[in-house]
């Protein structure tokens, strides 16, 4: 079911400006990758190719390879909103439709995808709230808005939104930033359990985060303002936060500079 | 210096503060600036109250007068003597015109203007969206009579294919019989009205549009909605409300629409089965058309006639609240 993603060359544009260049990387199944680097390094944007989320943005534009196991993400004749319905994502600010319920909040991508049952419908809500870790705080008021939730719990409503079309990959974008620390132990919890199933890519500012949920990290690096973003390198989590290959990556890890 | 210490330093006062002072100390400080701002919000406030005050008033007071005279029921009568003796007038004729050219007119505008401003904001390139909504506000700055006068001797004529096929496949409705007459009919006034209102509720549909947030977007977007479902999900609902109450002003403007229904019906104090033959008449048109040779009887009458368009708009306005409010616990706004 989870998928493995190889990526090899790419860059991606916004107009003319490069803004990250020549990347290449493999991300395994059923394992939690993590970027790092500095603001305006590029990792969002290299998040955002993964599901072809970045050409959405007026004058994005990508060059290369993403292989979704043996598929090319950019092959031609790949339909963007197909890709989409394999690699799901989550976002940075907590985004629940607010006209819709919670309800109706999970089950939105599934009414994309074909026609189900109401029964049917129900139980995969169900499950997925459950996978999400939400179920007992809304099975109450399921038919409540989304946006009655705390930040936290409607973070994880859009967890369980992307998970119940059951996606190949889960694309997480400093999906805690805008949340208190228990809310973040949450979802990282969460993070924990839903490595079973999916291939997750997650993007962090936080160092511990990284360190604490994720199997691999790739720290990206850009060498002035104005400059691509570049893959500086990826490896076993505890080999980055311990002994990195790249005098840059323990200079930001430890928090020295240039 | 601390002012704590300030105080505590300087000699007793030699009589204690009244208690206005005192109030006025627990207040604050308020300076001329925030007191003459004030002054004028809240003057401005007032003002508009009482302009509505006096215009209802007024409208009642001589709308009694008529009232009392008409030997006949104001409200369901089909006739307007008010010089005849004894005084007969109703407004049957008139609500039933003025309500469905309006809503023959929102009916054909609502759709559209809805249509072009999703067109403007989420499909057309830059390019393209800005002079097109350039275009469209221009549209509003037409005067009503220039109106009046195009649908009179462009638009009308025109219809008159249009009129023959109606009849020919929905003639057997009753409402869209066509008797062959000249095309000067509620019909007519509804598709003008319908130009006319279109400009108003495409622009304030286009603003909201314009202000769906991205991120929500973009969650419609990640979960493989196409453009058109992305809309469905996350645009539409946003903007509902605000579609609303864009569609409640092109509303208030057909109701009241005066010199272009004048000039384009050819009015008479009957109603008609068939919305295609001419006749019919609406509160302002027949307050234009009549009020400039009435006597002081006809004048009471017709603004007996005014009042009751006024008790329309607010209901209609009213209406609209409600339905912003019945769902303000889903509203886009809450985001």
């Amino acid at each position: 079911m989870a998928k493995r993603i190889d990526v090899s060359g790419l860059s991606a544009y916004y107009s003319s400006f490069r803004a990250i260049e020549d990347i290449s990387m493999a991300i395994e199944p059923r394992s939690v990758t993590a970027f790092i680097g500095p603001s305006g390094c590029g990792k969002s944007t290299f998040l955002r190719t993964l599901n072809r989320m970045h050409e959405v943005t007026p004058g994005g534009r990508v060059e290369g390879k993403v292989m979704l196991d043996d598929e090319n993400l950019y092959g031609a004749g790949i339909d963007p909103v197909s890709v989409r319905r394999e690699v799901g994502m989550v976002f940075q600010r907590p985004n629940p439709f607010p006209t819709m319920s919670v309800f109706d909040n999970v089950a939105a991508g599934l009414r994309l995808n074909g026609s189900y049952k109401k029964s049917e419908l129900g139980d995969i809500v169900e499950k997925s709230l459950k996978g999400a870790n939400l179920w007992n705080e809304v099975k109450d008021r399921l038919n409540k808005p989304g946006s009655g939730l705390s930040g936290g719990q409607q973070q994880r409503l859009c967890i369980a939104r992307a998970i119940a079309v059951e996606p190949k990959v889960l694309l997480m974008d400093e999906p805690c930033s805008a949340l208190d620390p228990i809310s973040t132990l949450a979802i990282e919890d969460l993070i924990g359990e839903l490595k079973e199933r999916f291939t997750i890519v997650i993007v962090t500012h936080n160092m511990q985060q990284a360190a604490r949920v994720s199997d691999r990290t790739a720290f990206f690096n850009l060498s002035a303002v104005g400059q691509p973003g570049k893959l500086i390198e990826i490896d076993d989590t505890e080999r980055i936060f311990s002994n990195p290959s790249v005098q840059a990556t323990e200079d930001y890890i430890s928090g020295r500079f240039g | 210096m601390d002012i704590s210490t300030k105080k505590s330093d300087a000699p007793p006062p030699v009589s204690p503060p009244s208690e206005t002072e005192q109030k006025r100390a627990a207040r604050g400080v308020t300076r001329p600036g925030d007191r003459v701002f004030l002054g004028l919000s809240r003057g401005s406030g007032i003002f508009l109250l009482v302009i509505m005050a006096a215009i209802a008033a007024f409208l009642t007071y001589r709308s009694v007068i008529a009232i009392s005279k008409d030997e006949s029921n104001f409200l369901t009568t089909f006739e307007w003597n008010p010089t005849a003796v004894p005084p007969s007038f109703g407004i049957a004729v008139l609500v039933y015109g003025t309500v469905i050219s309006s809503i023959i007119a929102m009916v054909i505008a609502v759709p559209i203007a809805v249509g072009i401003a999703l067109f403007i904001t989420h499909y057309a390139p830059r390019r393209l969206g800005g002079p097109l909504s350039y275009v469209i506000d221009l549209l509003a700055a037409v005067p009503s009579i220039v109106y009046g006068l195009w649908g009179a001797l462009v638009l009308a004529p025109q219809l008159i294919g249009l009129f023959g096929w109606l009849d020919d496949y929905f003639g057997w409705t009753g409402i869209l019989d066509w008797q062959g007459g000249a095309p000067r009919s509620l019909f007519t006034v509804g598709i003008l009205l319908a130009i006319m209102i279109l400009p108003i509720i495409t622009s304030v549909s286009r603003e909201v549009f314009r202000q769906a947030p991205q991120m929500h977007q973009e969650a419609a977007l990640a979960l493989g909605a196409t453009r058109w479902e992305v809309i469905r999900m996350s645009v539409l609902p946003f903007g509902r409300s605000g579609v609303i109450s864009a569609s409640m002003l092109g509303l208030g403007r057909a109701l009241g629409e005066t010199m272009a229904v004048a000039t384009v019906l050819s009015p008479s104090f009957e109603i008609n089965a068939s919305l295609l033959d001419p006749g019919g008449g609406t509160f302002a048109q027949n307050i234009a058309s009549k009020f400039s040779e009435a006597s002081e009887m006809g004048r009471d009458a017709l603004i007996a006639s005014g009042l009751v368009l006024f008790v329309i708009t607010l209901l209609v306005n009213g209406g609209a609240r409600m339905i912003i409010a019945r769902r303000a616990e889903y509203s886009g706004a809450n985001a």
